[in-house]
């Protein structure tokens, strides 16, 4: 989706103004550091998703945009605004909540209708909204249930329904998927991403889930112990991570320490000791001699193949293990020292070539664009 | 396995009829013919309307269903006032102090309340004015203050009990606290404050030691009524007004027993 045409890449504009600014914000909770010294730009209209495992500060940052967590350092500022001091009611902000958070006590209406009643409007426009949101959202027939008598996802588009009530500058979305099974989610992320493109709101979505944030994001910021990592669109993201961290927690990947051996005026030669073998690199690449790198190869950018002839990277191993996915089969190779590579195929035929190549000697072969060399 | 099956419906017949059997027993002779309690005499109903004729125990009665609804009323307000505090508002000075205090009233033995309460109420009819003399009043107050801790005790519980996100999403979505607090937070833990204020009631239609120490001249409660009658010698139509205690109390508890289940239903659906 990050390549709909719709989309205006406003951070690559350097004279861009952002909507939502995170500027130095630290966070600690009794001395320990949740949030560390985040910078981040978010232009309007953006899908933006935070992406990190627990505890790397993502929902803290999400929490401290909605209003509940006051920033230790720094300051948070919407459309020009610093809002760090504003309370969370009087903030242009909705956040849907990980538990979605339904008033109980509530009718789904009256759910969706709360935000509207805080405002004071006059009933008959908050039941013509209601009405509105509902449709959206496609529970029109629900709103006199109370949120005990709905299905999981159901409660899920209720959420999602009254956070979209006020309509907020920027709306935050909490692990929004997290509770929903495999199909109904990747449905719904559809479904997310058509609303919001047919709003123009600005959403901020916190997720742990890689998939998720790929599909949805415009951009993704990874954030790993408080601090954000790495900033960029999806596809540089996976292509170009910044960090042996970030390659690692994007998809699979075969990480090498490698040192370099030869630089030529930037064509580097590194020397991977648990390869037994040297890289040779078509991106020019900064390095001094001797200094250690990182080698860092996704599974689907190796070949399996028999005859090596022609290939400008290449390994010899032993096929250990064979998992065949469906769409694709992912094959553990073990090298002659021991190091075992990761390497999938997509199952083009139904019958593949290497499908039985278990205990088989078989050559490993890349590009010599197909890696990334890492420094951290 | 052999020995539990009768060892343990034998224990709990045990119980239960330990519980159980003078209650019962006591409902039995309330509709006992004989003027004496002791002696089965046949069934009749004539305790109860001489229980309706006797202005004595009908006043006190009544004064007993006043005292007992505003003082557990009092009790509610400042109980949830308690318990938010505790709860909610985590780090402040003498936070542990408070929580004990607010506990304390629990353990206290009734007589060191009643007599500190009635201390309490002698000085400070003495420098203000207020409360003058000991009547209705000094016992709603003390009532509310023992009933208070009860209410604090029932309702913390619900209210660390409840998602706080529920709290935060009403402020995201503009509500300002107290909006939140009518809104979201009493709605949620209304069964608690159901269940408290019930509870509340009854302990203040059940005392009889504090109401002893802090009541006037013309402001007898039940309990006291009760008391003073069966020290002169039991007569049968305190039968028939425990029977009718009884009643409302199991009414009551059933009552309170539904609105948990229902809650409870409700979270875990």
């Amino acid at each position: 989706m990050s390549s709909s045409p719709l989309l205006v890449k406003n951070w690559l504009d350097p004279d861009a103004k952002p909507f939502i600014e995170f500027r130095g914000v630290t966070k600690l909770f009794d001395g320990v550091p949740a949030v560390r010294d985040v910078n981040l730009s978010i232009y309007q209209k953006e899908l933006f998703c935070l992406l990190g495992g627990s505890g790397s500060g993502k929902t803290t940052l999400l929490r401290m945009l909605a209003g509940f967590e006051a920033p230790t350092e720094g300051s948070v500022w919407i459309d020009g605004v610093d809002i760090t001091k504003v309370p969370a009611y009087e903030r242009p902000v909705n956040m849907m909540f990980q538990s979605y958070a339904l008033f109980p006590h509530m009718t789904v209406f009256d759910n969706v209708a709360y935000g509207l009643k805080r405002d004071g409007l006059p009933k008959a426009q908050i039941a013509e909204r209601v009405a509105e949101l509902l449709d959206l959202v496609r529970l029109s027939a629900y709103a006199k249930r109370k949120p005990d008598q709905l299905s999981g996802g159901q409660r899920q588009r209720v959420a999602l329904a009254r956070a979209l009530a006020k309509r907020p500058k920027v709306l935050l979305l909490d692990e929004p998927l997290g509770a929903l099974d495999k199909n109904l989610r990747e449905d719904t992320q559809l479904e997310l991403i058509k609303i919001q493109e047919s709003l123009g709101m600005t959403f901020i979505v916190v997720t742990h889930d890689q998939e998720e944030a790929m599909t949805l994001a415009t951009r993704i910021g990874v954030m790993d112990e408080g601090y954000l990592v790495q900033t960029d669109e999806p596809h540089t993201i996976y292509e170009y991570p910044n960090s042996t961290y970030v390659a690692d927690f994007i998809g699979d990947i075969n990480l090498l320490e490698c040192v370099v051996t030869e630089n030529d005026a930037g064509n580097l030669v590194l020397s991977a000791p648990q390869l037994e073998t040297t890289i040779d690199l078509d991106d020019p690449v900064t390095g001094a001699v001797n200094q250690t790198l990182w080698y860092a190869i996704r599974p689907e950018k190796m070949r399996l193949a028999r005859d090596p002839s022609t290939a400008v990277n290449a390994l010899k191993g032993v096929v250990h293990e064979i998992a065949y996915l469906g769409d694709f089969s992912v094959y553990w190779i073990d090298l002659a020292n021991g190091f075992r590579v990761r390497v999938s195929r997509p199952n083009i035929s139904r019958m593949d070539d290497f499908a039985e190549a278990w205990g088989e000697e078989v050559w490993i072969t890349w590009d010599g664009s197909a890696g990334v060399v890492l420094s951290q | 396995m052999r020995l539990s099956r009768y060892v343990f419906p034998v224990m709990a017949s045990l119980g239960f009829g330990f519980l159980y059997l003078p209650i019962l027993i006591l409902v039995i002779y309330s509709f006992n013919e004989s003027k004496l309690v002791t002696v089965w005499g046949g069934f009749s109903t004539r305790w109860y309307v001489e229980l309706f004729q006797d202005p004595q125990i009908l006043d006190a009665a009544k004064l007993s269903l006043q005292i007992a609804a505003s003082s557990a009323t009092i009790a509610l307000v400042l109980g949830v006032a308690a318990a938010m505090t505790l709860v909610r508002f985590r780090w402040f000075r003498g936070r542990t102090w408070l929580a004990g205090m607010v506990a304390a009233p629990l353990v206290m033995p009734e007589v060191i309340t009643g007599l500190s309460l009635l201390l309490l109420f002698v000085a400070l009819d003495n420098w203000l004015g207020w409360p003058s003399g000991r009547g209705v009043t000094t016992i709603v107050l003390a009532h509310a203050t023992f009933g208070m801790a009860f209410v604090a005790v029932i309702v913390q519980a619900r209210l660390r009990d409840m998602d706080l996100t529920l709290e935060e999403a009403a402020m995201d979505l503009g509500a300002r606290p107290l909006t939140v607090f009518f809104t979201v937070t009493l709605p949620t833990i209304a069964p608690a404050l159901v269940a408290s204020w019930l509870l509340a009631f009854t302990l203040s239609l059940d005392d009889l030691v504090i109401a002893s120490f802090v009541s006037g001249p013309g402001s007898s409660t039940l309990p006291m009524v009760v008391f003073s009658k069966v020290r002169l010698g039991i007569s049968p139509d305190i039968n028939a007004l425990a029977t009718l205690m009884i009643l409302i109390v199991g009414l009551g508890g059933v009552f309170g027993f539904w609105q948990m289940r229902r809650s409870t239903h409700r979270r875990s659906s």
